[in-house]
């Protein structure tokens, strides 16, 4: 027993985090700066907040995560931080060229009270910044919020910093996805260009964070949003948020920056959210669905139909970062599935609680924010068992205690291979997904099933 | 067909290399970037170590916090760990290190698995945490009834003065039965991890190591083996075969490691130093308190491993003991050898570089050695100068600005417990006789003249080296995993293993020369190029030409 300690009575606690289920936001707002060309994240405070970010992510992606820091000691900690940043910007530009400096702040630069938008400012007018070249950053205090917030906060940056409205509307929708796999990028950019719809969309993780091997580094891989597209999105017809807690700020400020008409919908995960995007994106392009998206879309309800009898009525308790959350339950809805419970470290809002509730009706527990860690989860899951759980590679103690079989969706994934290249988003995504779930559902069924009752054919 | 690159000499590379920096930073880094010299056995030239980080450099390198909470204190298993902070560096301690560890009985305290943190929220940050964290020490005693709970802080929380030490004597005297300390580990103290061991070492010698004069283990010849951190469990080989020698480990600072076997450590005769670094603030404090001498060793590499362990037995001065240790060393080599001679044959000449650690770069090339790779160049992350050469520098490095916030304490004999294991003329005697205690030559002695000594190699530095001297393997860290082998150059990774060991001890090493057999010949580095890549397009012919 890994998790021996873990009680099944549940205790109120206060101040006590067992095993987040969240992590803090730089890493986030670093992960969204890889999504565009030639841009390096730079971590505002001490180094060993951007060593873990990029350790984090590196375990994740199982590639090379580039990201610099202002090395922090203890003296800029008290005089504050910006000769660090000045420093910071010329050795950057210096030694990596980069296009575009990406700032995240840590809390340590937070509570200092760095002022970033001056030192920039300081860094334009001495002339460090070479031309063409951009600095911007994000503000990510980490006792706010959670990854998903950082990442936000960062796509929200692009958008002020870039996005410009020249009163000559392009033919672009901008497409503006919360923290998903740079493969559920290209599957939403897969069903774009299928469509027939010219798009523009940013962070573009995809060539980035799962860049193919040609026997050399490149320290700007191919993928990425060019910076002059996301200026263009400031002239787009209209524009489309995916996922609401990741990008509700950024497509406000879109809106009211640029007069973008910009929906908001949940990430495509399922045949609902997925249908909702294709139907939002015919609308407003002004496109006819295709042939082969509709052979996609049914395909996925095909399978659904042929083995709904394994997965229908199927208990699932899942943990993850709020968008996709929102997703995968409305996937499992999809298949029939009942949902025990649903927890995400990151405050999602009062708004996300309750449509959450909404959609996975009564009787199932929801919570988000303080407490709601994996040692809260595993006391729930020791009261109602589920056949299933979906959660981080963090989850697997808690599915080898109880033998429950778990299904990798959340960030981060330090374990298994394939969430950066196999999509969980839009039909094939949704495929994808449901063929994970089928064979581990039947996997358990042979494994557990009595001789005479075992069975060639499924 | 093999193919010949132009090497240049360590002088040009360092020339080449400084040439791109700014002269500030040029000026800074040609002092870390040294061309090894050793005269009369052990002369080295100086170099420029435990140095800031240039802002704004791809840096190899962490934090205090991840020195000591991550590193020294992780490892053990039943002391409860608490995270005072945002919640961020809670959750990147958390597991992630490997460090093994084998409860007794499944009834044993084990909370490696767990990751506790304060999660400071905005309003704790304005106001103070102090009291969310003597709520969270509340909760935790009242869940799982520790003996011992460690406090750990981050950067904000030094900024907004929250006193850790202040609550940990305010809590034990609300829970008289367990022991709660707090370590002054902020990120931002220092230059790098050593830090936060130095941090560590102080705290677990003043609050844990000499408070229990009852628990000790069966045995004669009892040791403490310090920095060994049970990577992938390294420990788990080194203990069986110290006890295969009829040795007692007594305690592993830290891995697998309990917070009994701490707390009673002062009950052995020797200490004995895997990682220099991590550790020897400990070695030379529980020296001076209870008179208990140390020395280093290694056990990574099986020549090493033998010497490491006839040295302890020497120790001793026991003929059994001696005997014993010898048929252990005759036993395991005869396995080791096997490998090691097929291995060697397939990697013999091949080159390496490695930039790791505060002692890792130096261990590993003994293994390597082994296998008859040749050490290009190696550095430390976060070494000081003794680490490079030797601690007889000890005296001569100067107290800057970053090392003075890191206590350093005076310690003295302890008044009832400093017994010396061996008398100061016998001590004389055998120092007399070549025995070493207390010493450490250091990496640089150890490899060939115009080797390059990089210390806090970074990003830019290592795709220079790479460039222009192609070497065939590196070993660094995970940050840099995917950078080198995106050139189809393969990278072990001395910190994590990459998830495979034990490394240590006999078993460790048949292991890692399997290991660097299997990534400098096996097949997949071949396909990085595509046939068509090499190929010239025009030379393609048709069926129709022919
Ligand atoms: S919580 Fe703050 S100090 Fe900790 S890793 Fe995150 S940004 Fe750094
Ligand atoms: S050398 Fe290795 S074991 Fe020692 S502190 Fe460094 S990483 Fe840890």
């Amino acid at each position: 027993m890994l998790l021996r300690h873990t009680p099944k009575e549940i205790v109120e606690r206060s101040a006590l985090t067992i095993n987040p289920a969240k992590t803090c936001q730089p890493v986030g707002a670093m992960y969204a700066a890889l999504g565009i060309h030639r841009c390096l994240p730079h971590s505002h405070g001490s180094q060993g907040c951007c060593a873990y970010h990029r350790s984090a992510l590196t375990r994740h992606y199982a590639e090379p995560i580039m990201g610099s820091t202002s090395s922090f000691t203890e003296g800029a900690s008290v005089f504050g931080g910006q000769s660090n940043m000045l420093e910071s910007i010329n050795n950057i530009f210096t030694l990596y060229d980069p296009d575009i400096i990406a700032v995240n702040t840590t809390c340590l630069s937070e509570v200092i009270g760095d002022d970033l938008k001056q030192i920039i400012n300081r860094a334009i007018v001495d002339n460090k910044i070479p031309p063409g070249k951009t600095v911007m950053f994000a503000s990510t205090p980490s006792f706010k919020g959670s990854h998903v917030t950082g990442y936000a906060n960062m796509l929200t940056a692009m958008v002020q910093n870039f996005a410009e409205k020249t009163g000559a509307k392009n033919n672009y929708v901008t497409l503006l996805p919360s923290f998903i796999e740079p493969s559920d990028m290209s599957e939403i950019k897969h069903i774009a260009a299928e469509m027939g719809v010219q798009y523009i969309m940013y962070p573009d993780t995809s060539g980035v964070v799962n860049a193919p091997m040609d026997g050399k580094f490149h320290m700007y891989p191919k993928g990425g949003t060019p910076k002059e597209l996301i200026r263009a999105s400031g002239d787009s017809r209209s524009a489309i948020a995916l996922g609401r807690v990741g990008t509700f700020q950024a497509a406000q400020l879109l809106d009211t920056k640029c007069k973008v008409k910009t929906d908001i919908l949940d990430l495509p995960i399922g045949i609902t959210a997925t249908d909702a995007f294709v139907d939002t994106l015919r609308k407003t392009a002004g496109v006819t669905v295709p042939e082969s998206i509709n052979t996609e879309r049914g395909q996925l309800v095909d399978v659904l139909c042929d083995k709904a009898q394994y997965v229908y009525g199927k208990k699932v308790s899942l943990m993850g970062d709020p968008d996709t959350l929102y997703g995968l339950v409305q996937f499992c809805k999809d298949a029939g599935m009942r949902i025990l419970h649903v927890v995400t470290g990151t405050p999602a809002g009062a708004k996300w609680d309750r449509r959450m509730k909404e959609l996975t009706g009564e009787g199932t527990i929801v919570k988000s924010g303080a407490q709601a860690d994996l040692f809260y989860l595993h006391q729930l899951l020791q009261n109602d068992r589920p056949d299933l759980l979906f959660g981080n590679t963090y989850c697997k103690y808690i599915s080898r205690d109880m033998d429950i079989p778990l299904i990798r969706t959340a960030f981060p994934i330090y374990d298994r291979i394939g969430h950066s290249y196999v999509p969980i988003t839009g039909y094939r995504g949704g495929l994808n997904l449901l063929i994970k779930v089928l064979d581990i559902l039947m996997e358990r069924q042979d494994r557990d099933a009595p001789e005479e009752k075992f069975e060639l054919v499924m | 067909m093999p193919v010949v690159h132009e090497t240049p000499t360590a002088e040009e590379f360092k020339t080449e290399v400084l040439e791109k920096y700014s002269s500030k930073v040029a000026k800074k880094r040609s002092k870390q970037i040294i061309i090894n010299k050793v005269e009369n056995k052990e002369d080295v030239p100086e170099i420029l170590a435990n140095s800031r980080t240039i802002p704004g450099i791809i840096t190899m390198r962490g934090c205090a916090y991840a020195g000591c909470k991550g590193v020294v204190l992780g490892p053990t298993r039943d002391i409860l760990q608490i995270t005072h902070g945002p919640i961020g560096c809670g959750f990147y301690s958390w597991l992630t290190r490997r460090n093994q560890t084998k409860p007794v009985t499944d009834q044993d305290e084990n909370y490696i698995t767990y990751a506790m943190s304060t999660d400071l929220q905005e309003d704790e940050i304005i106001f103070g945490g102090e009291k969310k964290l003597r709520a969270a020490i509340d909760e935790a005693v009242a869940i799982f009834h520790p003996k011992a709970i460690g406090i750990f802080a981050t950067c904000p929380v030094g900024l907004i003065g929250d006193d850790v030490h202040a609550v940990a004597r305010a809590m034990e005297e609300k829970y008289p039965d367990i022991n709660i300390f707090g370590f002054s580990c902020e990120g931002y103290k220092g230059v790098s991890q050593s830090a936060g061991h130095h941090v560590a070492n102080n705290k677990v010698f003043t609050d844990v190591v000499g408070i229990n004069d009852t628990f000790t283990k069966p045995g004669k010849f009892k040791l403490n083996i310090l920095g060994e951190y049970n990577i992938g469990g390294d420990a788990f080989e080194i203990e069986r075969i110290v006890a295969d020698c009829g040795l007692t480990l007594h305690s592993t600072f830290s891995g697998n490691s309990t917070y009994e076997e701490f707390s009673s450590a002062q009950n052995v005769d020797l200490n004995v130093v895997m990682c220099h670094r991590s550790i020897n603030y400990l070695a030379e404090m529980m020296d001076k308190k209870y008179g208990i001498p140390w020395f280093k060793v290694n056990f990574v590499g099986a020549e090493a491993t033998s010497k490491s362990l006839r040295k302890i037995a020497q120790f001793y001065q026991d003929d059994e003991l001696i005997k014993k240790t010898e048929a252990v060393i005759e036993r395991e080599m005869a396995e080791v050898e096997k490998v090691r001679l097929d291995v060697k044959s397939r990697c013999e000449g091949k080159t390496a570089v490695l930039y790791v650690g505060g002692s890792r770069a130096h261990h590993y090339q003994e293994l390597l050695g082994e296998i008859g790779l040749n050490i290009l160049s190696a550095g430390y992350e976060f070494a000081h100068r003794d680490d490079y050469e030797g601690r007889k520098v000890l005296g001569s490095i100067v107290i800057d600005a970053d090392s003075r916030n890191i206590e350093e304490l005076t310690i003295e004999a302890d008044p009832k417990r400093y017994k010396p294991r061996i008398s100061a003329e016998e001590r004389a005697k055998r120092e007399k006789d070549g025995f070493e205690f207390a010493d450490y030559h250091g990496m640089m002695s150890e490899m060939p003249g115009e080797t390059l000594i990089i210390d806090d190699c970074n990003h830019y530095e290592l795709e220079e080296l790479l460039d222009r001297f192609h070497p065939d393997l590196v070993c660094a860290g995970v940050k840099e995993k995917y950078v080198v082998q995106k050139r189809g150059i393969p990278m072990k990774q001395l910190h994590s293993y990459d998830y495979m060991g034990p490394f240590a001890g006999y078993k460790g090493a048949v292991n890692f020369y399997r290991e660097i057999d299997r990534l400098l010949n096996c097949n997949a580095f071949k396909f990085t190029k595509a046939p068509w890549d090499t190929d010239p397009e025009l030379s393609a012919t048709y069926g129709f030409n022919s």
